[in-house]
């Protein structure tokens, strides 16, 4: 089969591998029909993720049709269209019963601070993803959800993980009614985290990033303001500014490690890997929010350290809320906001492109080559 | 809840100011304090270990289904396994990773030319992504990547063969 092939930071390929076994009573084989690149994937692909070996399948968002099921699985069977959260859950842990799928205790050998994740380096549990033509997917009865009639492919797969992660993004966020939201990342998570921040009755949104393109999109499609930090000379007296200098009641980080907008962050976090990445986000999110206030944090960063403000969260009483979302959890309630026509995701999808292409998609992501918001890739069986 | 089963009558106030709604997990967290039991649950079945699994030392064992992307191999799986005894806590558990994962940059190298394939360095980095929206961009890393090359090959080569390269490069 064909699948994306990691050679080392800045370098994926499209190679010929074997179509993934059963391995486990519990395993099925999905043949994708969609998948996605996502911000996450930009870690891998920038070489900041420890333990992300060269020859592994990235892709931890795709939707697909259940090729082969093993001795174990029941709720499946072969030829159901299904929706595959990025999370790998056995849904017995402690951890699972709880909803907190996200953090299984059976899915990642290699680290116990993470569960399980498809496509996600060998420190998420050294699974292949679905960036290929096909996937293993264990514990088939656990995550895997059906489509429900009448929605199509690039709305399902954008369930997989945007969806879910822009709506609790906002949900740890608190949100009362009337607050104030302030998000910093405009890319499909900020934008869907700005989008979700409403549901939950915010009075005002505003979504700050440094792509002109991405904030004029978030301006349509999430209803906010939308702020460019290069024109600003300190974003923090932005917010204050802007909010009678009370800071805002809400932040949210939806960038994580590859931030830009400080130059110490930047060397130290993304070129000399001394931190777990460049925490400008957060470190802004941090100095924006009220006293009393709470940051909410999706943005991803690596295992290590991180240089954020820490005595500015103790002297102003911040609560700090932060996971990799729960996407089996939301995924019901989401599938009514589909259904409804509250939430559109497959609006966010700006490019197409076949799976052969993968090496240019990444390129085309990573750099915000010709306005690209999301870009999803169609193996060639998807259309088998 | 377990706490309730058992007796802590001896400490004095046990408990008289706990408040179940004093939760910030909620709603993430469907709260049963499952984890108070231990390592106690039921497990799936294990997936059979047919290769090498690495496992964090801040656990007992592999976790029932497990990736197999890519066993640890070589050089870099040597790092990989001194890695693997230091537990998450420790920067000797993630900067030998790191430091393994560019070897393994230079064994995905070696690893293609020895099956006689040539990596597109080119193609592989999605240039042509540049070619078709940032062609000055991809222009301008060009000149830049060719100065960069060109200064160090002049700084590299001694005082005779320098004049020689500039003259060259000045097509003189
Ligand atoms: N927690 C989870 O479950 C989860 C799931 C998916 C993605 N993520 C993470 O969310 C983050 C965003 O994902 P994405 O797909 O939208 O990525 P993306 O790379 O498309 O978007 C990030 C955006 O942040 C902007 N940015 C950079 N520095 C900034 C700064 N200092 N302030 C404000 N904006 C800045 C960039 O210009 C870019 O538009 C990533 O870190 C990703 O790993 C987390
Ligand atoms: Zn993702
Ligand atoms: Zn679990």
């Amino acid at each position: 089969m064909l699948a994306m092939n990691y050679r080392g930071p800045k370098r994926v390929r499209i190679d010929q591998k074997p179509i993934p076994e059963i391995l486990h009573p519990e395993d099925a084989i999905v043949r994708v029909v969609r998948s996605c690149i996502c911000g996450s994937d930009l870690h891998l692909y920038n070489g900041n993720v420890p333990d992300t070996r060269v020859g592994s399948t990235f892709g931890h968002e795709f939707v697909g049709i259940v090729e082969e099921i093993g001795s174990d699985v029941h709720k499946l069977k072969v030829g159901d269209k299904v929706i595959v959260p990025f999370n790998i859950s056995c849904g017995r842990c402690a951890f699972c019963k709880q909803e907190l799928y996200g953090n299984c205790h059976e899915s990642n050998s290699q680290a116990t601070a993470v569960g399980g994740i498809f496509g996600y380096s060998h420190t998420a549990g050294g699974y292949n993803g679905g960036q290929a033509e096909y996937v293993r997917v264990p514990y088939a009865d656990v995550g895997p959800t059906i489509i429900p009639e009448g929605m199509d492919w690039d709305d399902a797969v954008l369930l997989t993980d945007v969806v879910p992660t822009g709506y609790q993004a906002a949900e740890m966020a608190g949100i009362q009614k009337g607050d104030t939201v302030v998000i910093f990342g405009a890319g499909p998570i900020g934008i869907m985290a700005a989008r979700c921040s409403w549901l939950f009755g915010a009075g005002r949104v505003i979504i700050i990033d440094k792509e002109d393109y991405r904030l004029e999109f978030a301006r349509n499609y999430s209803q906010c303001e939308a702020y460019n930090f290069m024109d600003m000379e300190d974003p923090v007296v932005f917010v204050k500014k802007t909010t009678d200098w009370m800071g805002a009641d809400v932040c949210i980080d939806a960038v994580g490690a590859e931030a830009a907008g400080n130059v110490l962050q930047t060397i130290t976090g993304r070129k000399l890997l001394l931190q777990a990445g460049s925490a400008t986000a957060l470190h802004w999110a941090i100095n924006s929010v009220k006293k009393g206030g709470i940051v909410s944090i999706v943005g991803v960063y690596g295992p290590t350290d991180n240089l954020v403000p820490i005595g500015n969260v103790v002297n102003k009483g911040l609560t700090i809320r932060a996971n990799q979302a729960s996407v089996k959890r939301l995924l019901p309630r989401l599938i009514d906001h589909v259904q409804n026509g509250i939430i559109k995701p497959k609006q966010l999808i700006t490019h197409r492109v076949p799976l052969e292409e993968v090496a240019d998609a990444y390129r085309m992501f990573s750099e915000k080559l010709d306005n690209c918001i999301k870009p999803v890739l169609i193996p060639p069986t998807a259309h088998a | 809840m377990e706490e309730q089963a058992k007796d802590y009558s001896h400490i004095n106030g046990w408990g008289i100011d706990a408040d179940p709604k004093n939760d910030p997990t909620y709603p993430m967290k469907h709260r049963t304090n499952e984890e108070h039991k231990g390592y106690s649950w039921e497990r799936p079945p294990q997936q059979p270990i047919t290769m090498e699994v690495l496992h964090s030392i801040e656990r007992p064992n592999v976790t029932a289904v497990y990736g197999t992307a890519m066993p640890p191999s070589g050089l870099s799986g040597m790092i990989r396994r001194f890695a693997f005894k230091h537990s998450e806590n420790s920067y000797l558990h993630w900067l030998p990773l790191l430091v393994a994962d560019r070897v393994n940059v230079v064994e995905g190298l070696i690893e293609d030319v020895a099956e006689g394939k040539v990596p597109n360095i080119f193609s592989e980095k999605g240039y042509s992504a540049d070619w078709d929206h940032n062609r000055s961009g991809l222009a301008v890393r060009a000149a830049v990547g060719a100065a960069v090359v060109g200064a160090v090959v002049l700084m590299c080569a001694g005082e005779k063969n320098r004049k020689r390269w500039f003259n060259q490069l000045m097509d003189r």
